[in-house]
C-alpha cells in the first residue's frame, strides 16, 4: 500500500509552516499594498487637496469635483439598485417558493454579477448616452453602476432574509399578521443588519469602478451640479492621471483619499451593523 | 357548552394522510390537553384550528372546524381574523428580535392600534395577565431575546393575550424548558382558563393531569380516547390508552 | 378587510415585477451588444474576427485571436500563482489557525477585496512595473505584471468562497479521522479538502472569471501589444483592454467591432459560468454570496 516518505509528525510539522507562511504572504501584500499607497498619498491628502478644484487638468490643485462625483453616482445607484436588488430577494426568499421561475431569476442575477465591468460600460455608452439620448452624465453613470449593484444587493440580502428563522415568521402569522405585515413587520427588521451589509458592498463596488463609467459619465474636471452633468469620479480620475502621466503626486493623493474613503465606509458601517445586531438580539 | 367543535376531520399532506376523522368537542373556558406520542397529528390538529397549516402547499383537508359554530374553512372566512381569535404559543419561545414592548404592541399594531396610550395600556395589561410584568416592567425596551426562555415564552403568552382572543392554542409549550419555568407556566395556565378556552398539546402526562380538565388520547392520526382528564388517567375505557399512559409505549 | 387583500396583492406583483427587472436587463443587455456588435462579424466574417491574428483598425482588419491568448494567457498565470497560495490560506483560516490568527486574517482578507482596482492597477504601475524593469529587464511592461496584479486581486475572491466551503463540511467527519489517530494534515489532505473540493473549484472559477473580466488594472501593466506571447515577460493585450484603450475615438466598424470584442468576452464569461453551475448543481455546493 505504498510507503511513507516522511514521517506523519514530520509533514504536520512542515505544512503548519507553509500554512502560516501562506497567511503571513496574504498579510504582508496588504501591508505592502495599502501601505505603500498611504505614505506616498497622505502627504499630498490635506484640507486644500480635498476642497479644491484641480488646475491644469490635474496637474495641480485638489480633486473636489471629483470625489463629489463619486459620492454623486454612487447615491444615486444606491437609491435606484437598493429597492431593486431587496424588493428581488424579498419576492424569492418569501413569496416566490421553488420553481423553474426563481431558477431563471437567480441564474439572471448570477450572469448579471458576472458580465465585466467594462461591458457595462460600453452598454452604458449605447443604450443611456446614446439610445436614451442621456449624455455624457452623472445620471447615465448613476444607472450603469446600479444595474451592476443589483446582484450584489440581491444576493447577500436573500442569503440573510432566507437565514431568518421560520419561528418569527410563525408567529407573526400566529397573532393574525398578513404576508406583507409579517415582512414588513419583522423578517425586514431581522434581517437589516444583512441587506445593509449587502447595500453597502454594492456601494464600495460602485464607488470603486472605473471602466463601467468611463465611457457614460464623461470625464468632466468641473463640477457636477445636476444628474445631467457630466462628472469624472476619483477611480476615473485616479485612471486618467496615472496613465496619461500628469501628475504622480496627485495620482498617490487620489488613490490614497479613494482606498480611505471606501474603508471608512466599509469599517463605518460594519459597526453600526454590530451595534444594531447586538440591540436587537439583546446582547 | 362548546367553543370548539370538530366533525370527521381528515387533513393530508400530499399523500401523507395525518389526521383520520377526527372527531371531537372542545368546552368553553377550560383547558382541553392532547396526548400521545411524537408523531400523531396533535400539533397538526391545533394547528388546523387557527389555519397555520394553510402556510404548508401540500396541505389538503376534509370535515369541518366549527368555531362558535362557524367552519373556520368556510370561504368566507379570513383568516387574519381568525388568527386573531385564535391565538397560539409555540413549542420554542420564539419573541421576535424587538424590545419587549414592542413583541407584546406588535398584534395590537397590526390590527390598527397606533395611539401610545392605549398601546401602554393594553401592553401592562398583557404582561400582568402573563404574570411577567413585575420582571420587566423596568427594562421594557430592551430586546425580548435578552430573556430567559421562561421569560420568553411568558412574553409570548403575553403577546397573545394582548390580541384579545377567544381561544388560546399551546403546543408543548414547556417542552424547552426548565421545572421552575415549567411550573410557572402551569400556574398561568390555571389563570388564564377563566377567560381563555385553552387546548394544549403536552408530551408530559403529570402535566395533562395538573393543568387540563379534559384529555384526549391521540395515536397514528386518530383519537383513541377523549374524556375527562381525571377519568382518562385513573380509567382509561381503551386498551392503547391505558399501555400509553402506563408507559408500555410511546 | 378586502382592502388588505388588495394591498397585499399589489405588493406581491410590485416585487414580482423587482425580481424579473434583472432578467429584463440582461435581455436589453446582450440585445445592445449583439446590435452593436454582430455587424462586425457580418462584414468581417466570424472566423476571421474569431482567429484573425491582425488587429489594425486603421487598416481595416479586425482579428482579435491574439487578445483571446493574451486574456487565457494572463488569467492562467495569475491562476498558477493565486490557487496555491489562496487554497493554503483559506485552510489555514478554516482548519488550521488559531481564533486570534483568523480574527487577523478574516479583515485583512475583506479589506483586500474592497481596494479598488484602479488603485492596484496603480500600484503595479509604480511599483511593480519598474522593478520588473530593473530585474528582468525589457519595459516591464508585460503578461507576468498583470498576471501577479490579478493574483492579488482574486486571493480574496478565491480564500473566501473556498474557507466557506471548507467549513461546511461536517465536524463529524473530522472527528471520525482524528478518532482513528490522524494528525490534522492527514485528516485536511484525506478528508476535509476532498469533500470541500466541488466547492474550491467553484471559487477557482469565479476567480477565474474576475481575472478575464479586469480592465484597467491590467490595462496599467499588461503593455497592451497585439501579439501572441512567447514568454511570460512579453507585453500583451486582453479583449478588456482593448475595448477600453480604443472606444473613445472607435466609429464606424471599429465600433462595431469593439462591441464584437465584448461578445467574445460575454461568451467566455458565460462558459465559465456555465461550468460553475453545473459542479454545483452535480455537487449541491452553496456559496452563499459568491459571484463572480
Amino acid at each position: 500500500m505504498g510507503f511513507r516518505v516522511l514521517s506523519p509528525r514530520i509533514s504536520q510539522k512542515i505544512m503548519n509552516i507553509v500554512f502560516i507562511i501562506s497567511g503571513l504572504i496574504t498579510i504582508l501584500i496588504l501591508v505592502f499594498v495599502l501601505g505603500y499607497i498611504l505614505i506616498k498619498g497622505l502627504p499630498v491628502v490635506n484640507l486644500d487637496f480635498i476642497f479644491s478644484n484641480p488646475i491644469d487638468s490635474g496637474r495641480e490643485g485638489g480633486i473636489f469635483p471629483m470625489i463629489v462625483s463619486s459620492l454623486f453616482v454612487t447615491l444615486i445607484a444606491g437609491i435606484i439598485a437598493t429597492p431593486l436588488g431587496v424588493g428581488a430577494a424579498v419576492y424569492l426568499a418569501e413569496y416566490a417558493g421553488e420553481n423553474w421561475l426563481v431558477k431563471v431569476i437567480r441564474f439572471g442575477a448570477e450572469t448579471l454579477a458576472s458580465i465585466p465591468s467594462i461591458v457595462f460600460g460600453l452598454f452604458g455608452l449605447a443604450f443611456f448616452v446614446v439610445f436614451l439620448g442621456l449624455g455624457w452624465s452623472i445620471l447615465s453613470g448613476s444607472l450603469v453602476l446600479a444595474i451592476m449593484a443589483i446582484p450584489t444587493i440581491f444576493q447577500v440580502s436573500e442569503v440573510t432574509i432566507s437565514s431568518i428563522p421560520s419561528s418569527f415568521r410563525e408567529g407573526s402569522f400566529g397573532l393574525g399578521a398578513t404576508k406583507w405585515q409579517t415582512v414588513y413587520r419583522v423578517v425586514l427588521p431581522a434581517a437589516i443588519p444583512g441587506i445593509v451589509t449587502g447595500v453597502i458592498l454594492g456601494m464600495t463596488r460602485a464607488i470603486s469602478e472605473a471602466a463601467a463609467v468611463m465611457f457614460a459619465v464623461g470625464a468632466a474636471l468641473s463640477l457636477p451640479l445636476s444628474i445631467f452633468d457630466p462628472g469624472r469620479p476619483l477611480p476615473l480620475h485616479l485612471y486618467i492621471l496615472a496613465t496619461e502621466g500628469i501628475s504622480l503626486d496627485n495620482a498617490y493623493g487620489t488613490a490614497a483619499v479613494l482606498v480611505i474613503l471606501v474603508l471608512f465606509v466599509t469599517i463605518i458601517t460594519n459597526l453600526a451593523v454590530d451595534r444594531y445586531q447586538n440591540k436587537i438580539m439583546g446582547r | 357548552m362548546n367553543k370548539i367543535e370538530v366533525e370527521d376531520l381528515n387533513v393530508y399532506f400530499g399523500d401523507n394522510h395525518v389526521l383520520k376523522d377526527v372527531n371531537i368537542e372542545i368546552p368553553k373556558n377550560n383547558v382541553t390537553a392532547l396526548i400521545g406520542p411524537s408523531g400523531c397529528g396533535k400539533s397538526t390538529f391545533i394547528r388546523t384550528v387557527n389555519r397555520m397549516n394553510d402556510l404548508i402547499p401540500s396541505f389538503r383537508h376534509e370535515g369541518n372546524v366549527l368555531l362558535d359554530g362557524v367552519d373556520v374553512y368556510n370561504h368566507k372566512m379570513d383568516v387574519v381574523d381568525l388568527r386573531k381569535k385564535v391565538g397560539m404559543v409555540f413549542q420554542k419561545p420564539n419573541p421576535f428580535p424587538k424590545s419587549i414592548f414592542e413583541n407584546v404592541a406588535y398584534g395590537l399594531r397590526i390590527h390598527g392600534i397606533n395611539d401610545n396610550d392605549s398601546l401602554s395600556a393594553r401592553v401592562e395589561e398583557a404582561l400582568r395577565s402573563a404574570a411577567l410584568w413585575d420582571e420587566v416592567e423596568d427594562k421594557l425596551e430592551n430586546s425580548a431575546m435578552g430573556l430567559s426562555g421562561g421569560q420568553q415564552q411568558r412574553l409570548c403568552i403575553a403577546r397573545t393575550i394582548a390580541n384579545n382572543p377567544k381561544v388560546i392554542l399551546m403546543d408543548e409549550p414547556c417542552s424547552a424548558l426548565d421545572p421552575i419555568s415549567t411550573t410557572k407556566i402551569e400556574d398561568l395556565i390555571h389563570k388564564l382558563k377563566r377567560d381563555y378556552t385553552i387546548i394544549i398539546v403536552t408530551h408530559n402526562m403529570q402535566q395533562a393531569t395538573r393543568v387540563s380538565k379534559y384529555t384526549s388520547f391521540f395515536l397514528n392520526g386518530e383519537i383513541i380516547e377523549s374524556n375527562l382528564t381525571d377519568k382518562i388517567f385513573i380509567d382509561p375505557q381503551n386498551k392503547k390508552t391505558e399501555d400509553y399512559i402506563t408507559g408500555r409505549f410511546g | 378587510m378586502d382592502k388588505n387583500r388588495i394591498n397585499e396583492f399589489l405588493i406581491e406583483k410590485g416585487l414580482f415585477i423587482t425580481a424579473i427587472f434583472s432578467i429584463m436587463v440582461i435581455f436589453v443587455i446582450i440585445l445592445f451588444i449583439l446590435m452593436e456588435g454582430l455587424p462586425a462579424f457580418e462584414e468581417y466574417g466570424f472566423f476571421n474576427f474569431l482567429f484573425g491574428l491582425a488587429w489594425s483598425p486603421n487598416h481595416g482588419e479586425y482579428g482579435v485571436f491574439a487578445m483571446i491568448i493574451g486574456s487565457l494567457c494572463v488569467t492562467l498565470l495569475s491562476l498558477l500563482m493565486a490557487v496555491p497560495l489562496s487554497l493554503l490560506c483559506a485552510i489555514f483560516m478554516a482548519e488550521v489557525a488559531p481564533n486570534n490568527i483568523r480574527k487577523i486574517l478574516k479583515p485583512v482578507v475583506e479589506t483586500l477585496s474592497g481596494i479598488p482596482s484602479v488603485v492596484y492597477g496603480f500600484f503595479g504601475l509604480i511599483v511593480l512595473v519598474p522593478f520588473l524593469r530593473e530585474s528582468f529587464g525589457g519595459t516591464g511592461f508585460s503578461m507576468f505584471a498583470a498576471s501577479l496584479i490579478l493574483t492579488v486581486m482574486v486571493l480574496p475572491t478565491i480564500i473566501s468562497i473556498s474557507q466557506d466551503s471548507l467549513r461546511a463540511v461536517p465536524h463529524e467527519y473530522r472527528e471520525a479521522s482524528f478518532g482513528l489517530g490522524a494528525t490534522n494534515w492527514q485528516t485536511i489532505k484525506n478528508i476535509v479538502f476532498p469533500a470541500a473540493l466541488p466547492g474550491i473549484v467553484t471559487a477557482i472559477i469565479l476567480g477565474m472569471g474576475r481575472a478575464i473580466g479586469e480592465t484597467l488594472a491590467v490595462i496599467m501593466v499588461v503593455g497592451n501589444v497585439v501579439q501572441i506571447p512567447s514568454s511570460i515577460f512579453d507585453p500583451v493585450r486582453t479583449l478588456t483592454a482593448n475595448i477600453a484603450i480604443e472606444m473613445g475615438y472607435a466609429t464606424g466598424l471599429h465600433y462595431n467591432a469593439l462591441f464584437g470584442t465584448a461578445i467574445v468576452l460575454f461568451l467566455i464569461i458565460m462558459i465559465l459560468l456555465l461550468v460553475a453551475n453545473y459542479i454545483r448543481y452535480k455537487y449541491k455546493v452553496d456559496i452563499g454570496g459568491g459571484y463572480l
